[in-house]
């Protein structure tokens, strides 16, 4: 009996093997026994070409996995096409890689404008649009955009873990808020009231946004002042953080300071601002430092090293870039394991929404990726760093939302 | 009332921003007849020549003088190689050309030197003052104002008392009758440009410890700047400066207590069309009366 299934189903499958090899060029495009196609736009040249780091890191990533066998036999093709952050070339790589080379799904394309620029296109083609590299909240919207998600911590929950703190620690606190006028800033009153909930309406006492073209915030930081706020959140791009934090250090006016997380480089934030004067400053932080010693001996931050030693020779390994990638890399690679041989689209991306507590080495201990049909935003956790002059100290624990 | 005190002394500091490059702005129209759009970016790009000046070692002021002075090549180079040939093309083509030379400044700046922002020391700061009234006005901005009144000062007298200076306003304003004169029109307007790339540099410096160093610095400010020159008087290097100011203040006060932070680029573009409409030649300016 057992042998005369065995042979039936072997038969079966015989039989059915040269249509379904027909099928998957069908149904699993971008898909042969051999390979799997993936796309991605970067800005490989332009103002925002410094991002261009995690295209290179993801290849040389791919070329690892690769070299290790690839993934259930089929090596990784990984193109990534240049749009120099400007969403009318993103529209037109992204098309050529749907239409032209026929990669099997979009990874980690990045900007949120220029993102959001494909995002009704890969909808409507019903093409992954997997792992977004933008914080905005929008990426985590399976009713309407069920072909599209995000990876990192959306600026919402940043914003909501800020509440919940200030809730715990300082319940009486007046809240001052200052905030890019644009999609970005305002996700983080989003997340804020996310966070506080009812409290919001009591312990913001000032919300003051400001222009990208605004030449200084000094005004919007004696405003916030004079309204009484003692605890002060700036979302804010680079060059406001920076200047924000000089002015509040200038004022003597001592609150308690939470930077949005896009502005914690040291380069470009604390340093210009004034090490000194940052002292204090928290932001929040869901992935290890390359650059902090404590990471020095980190079994996950030794996996990266010997990756960029050997696939990256010569690359900046204190550039921020190449450990994101890492993260973002590896978390695709679970989920082509879990695709096992069907790599159809719609596999692919129910897959991608059926990721659990998975454990990335680049990510802080106790954050963990997960997502459900209903939850496309894979990293929903952080812990909060205190600049102490010299670094960011981790201090308390995850935080959750 | 402590708030509203506040508010303006900080609007004083961000108009002495506004006011260095009006100055510039100024200058040019006075000595050329043109509007230099790409005056922004061509001092920010003399800003990036001064940083790397005094990261080579060389002492601030010594860094400051020499920067002056590569500007003013800088400036006399653009009008040889390029505004010359514009002489007797339309306004609109002017336009045009100083839009190209604003991208290309912009891109220059970006291609060498990076588009992280920068800090840019001050020679005010680090002298152990805490800044003026508590912090709201910071030693640097106490000094930079000092400087830009210093440039008023010294530019009025060199419009007025030399040679050159009345050659210059000549040229630019009777380029025929001048030439009939004796003065060398086009060696003159070459020198406008100079001086007013020179003073742009000048606003840059003083301009970028406060803002930070980036390349698009001055887009901004430039903004602002024309607001306040235009408020003052296009033709009035201390109208410009008070207008700078003046709109330093009204956008301070009029962002925390009347439109809110959303409108105040609108404000300054209210202050444009108003004073285009109401007093073409600002508050200040001379009227010119032309006959037809």
């Amino acid at each position: 009996m057992i042998s005369r299934r065995t042979l039936l189903g072997t038969a079966g499958l015989a039989a059915a093997a040269v249509p379904p090899a027909r099928a998957h060029a069908a149904e699993m495009p971008g898909v042969t026994d051999k390979s799997i196609k993936i796309g991605n736009t970067n800005p490989h040249s332009g103002p925002a070409s410094a991002y261009g780091a995690i295209a290179n890191a993801e290849a040389a990533f791919f070329k690892m996995v690769n070299d290790q066998g690839g993934i259930g036999g089929r090596m990784i093709e990984y193109i990534s096409r240049d749009d120099a952050y400007s969403p009318p070339k993103t529209v037109e790589q992204t098309r050529r890689l749907v239409e032209q080379d026929g990669v099997a799904f979009i990874l980690n394309g990045l900007g949120t404008a220029c993102q959001t620029a494909v995002r009704p296109y890969m909808n409507a083609r019903k093409v992954p649009q997997l792992f977004v590299a933008t914080g905005a909240d929008k990426w985590g919207d399976p009713a309407h955009f069920p072909w599209t998600m995000g990876w990192q911590p959306s600026y919402r929950t940043e914003a909501a873990i800020y509440g919940k703190y200030v809730l715990r620690e300082r319940p009486q606190a007046k809240i001052g808020v200052l905030y890019q006028n644009d999609d970005f800033g305002k996700d983080y009153l989003i997340g804020l009231k996310d966070g506080l909930g009812d409290a919001y309406a009591k312990m913001v006492v000032k919300e003051v946004s400001y222009e990208t073209t605004d030449p200084t915030i000094d005004s919007q930081a004696v405003s916030l002042q004079a309204a009484g706020a003692d605890t002060l959140v700036t979302a804010a791009t680079p060059k406001w953080a920076a200047q924000m934090i000089r002015k509040v250090a200038d004022l003597n006016w001592k609150p308690l300071h939470f930077i949005s997380n896009v502005s914690l480089s040291v380069g470009s934030v604390i340093r210009p601002a004034g090490v000194e004067k940052a002292v204090g400053v928290i932001t929040a932080a869901y992935g290890k430092d390359n650059t902090d010693p404590q990471w020095a001996n980190d079994r996950g931050m030794a996996q990266w090293r010997a990756f960029m030693a050997k696939y990256m020779p010569g690359a900046d390994i204190n550039d921020a870039n190449h450990v994101y990638a890492y993260g973002v890399a590896t978390t695709l690679v679970q989920v082509l394991k879990q695709c096992g041989n069907d790599l159809s689209r719609g596999n692919i991306m129910k897959q991608a929404a059926s990721l659990k507590d998975l454990e990335i080495p680049t990510l802080l201990p106790g954050i963990r990726v997960t997502t459900s049909a209903t939850n496309f935003h894979p990293i929903r956790a952080m812990q909060l760093q205190r600049w102490n002059g010299k670094a960011w100290e981790l201090f308390g624990a995850v935080i959750a939302v | 009332m402590v708030g509203l005190l506040h508010q303006t002394l900080s609007g004083l500091a961000t108009g002495g921003v506004y006011a260095s490059l009006a100055l510039a702005l100024v200058m040019v129209h006075r000595s050329t007849h043109h509007l230099n759009f790409a005056q922004g970016e061509m001092a920010t790009f003399s800003t990036y020549i001064a940083l790397m000046l005094i990261q080579a070692g060389l002492p601030y002021w010594v860094a400051f003088a020499l920067t002056v002075v590569i500007a003013f090549a800088l400036g006399v180079a653009v009008e040889r190689l390029l505004m010359q040939r514009m002489a007797r093309a339309s306004p609109l083509a002017v336009v045009g050309v100083v839009i190209g030379l604003l991208l290309l400044f912009n891109g220059l700046s970006g291609w060498l030197f990076g588009f992280t922002i920068k800090q840019f020391p001050s020679p005010f700061e680090g002298n152990g003052g805490g800044g003026a009234f508590g912090g709201m006005v910071s030693d640097h901005e106490v000094g930079m104002t000092a400087v830009t009144i210093a440039v008023l000062i010294a530019m009025s007298l060199f419009f007025r008392m030399t040679k050159l200076g009345l050659a210059m306003r000549a040229a630019a304003l009777n380029p025929e009758s001048s030439r009939l004169l004796g003065i060398r029109v086009g060696a003159t307007l070459a020198a406008g440009w100079g001086v007013a790339a020179g003073l742009g540099a000048i606003a840059g410096m003083m301009v970028a410890p406060i803002v930070f160093l980036d390349p698009n610095m001055m887009a901004g400010v430039l903004l602002y700047a024309f607001a306040g020159a235009l408020l003052g008087g296009i033709d009035n290097p201390a109208g410009a400066v008070a207008g700078g100011f003046a709109v330093g203040v009204i956008e301070n006060l009029g962002g925390a207590y009347l439109v809110g932070t959303e409108l105040k680029l609108t404000l300054a573009l209210v202050i444009i069309a108003t004073v285009l409409v109401v007093r073409p030649a600002g508050l200040f300016g001379h009227v010119t009366v032309r006959r037809v």
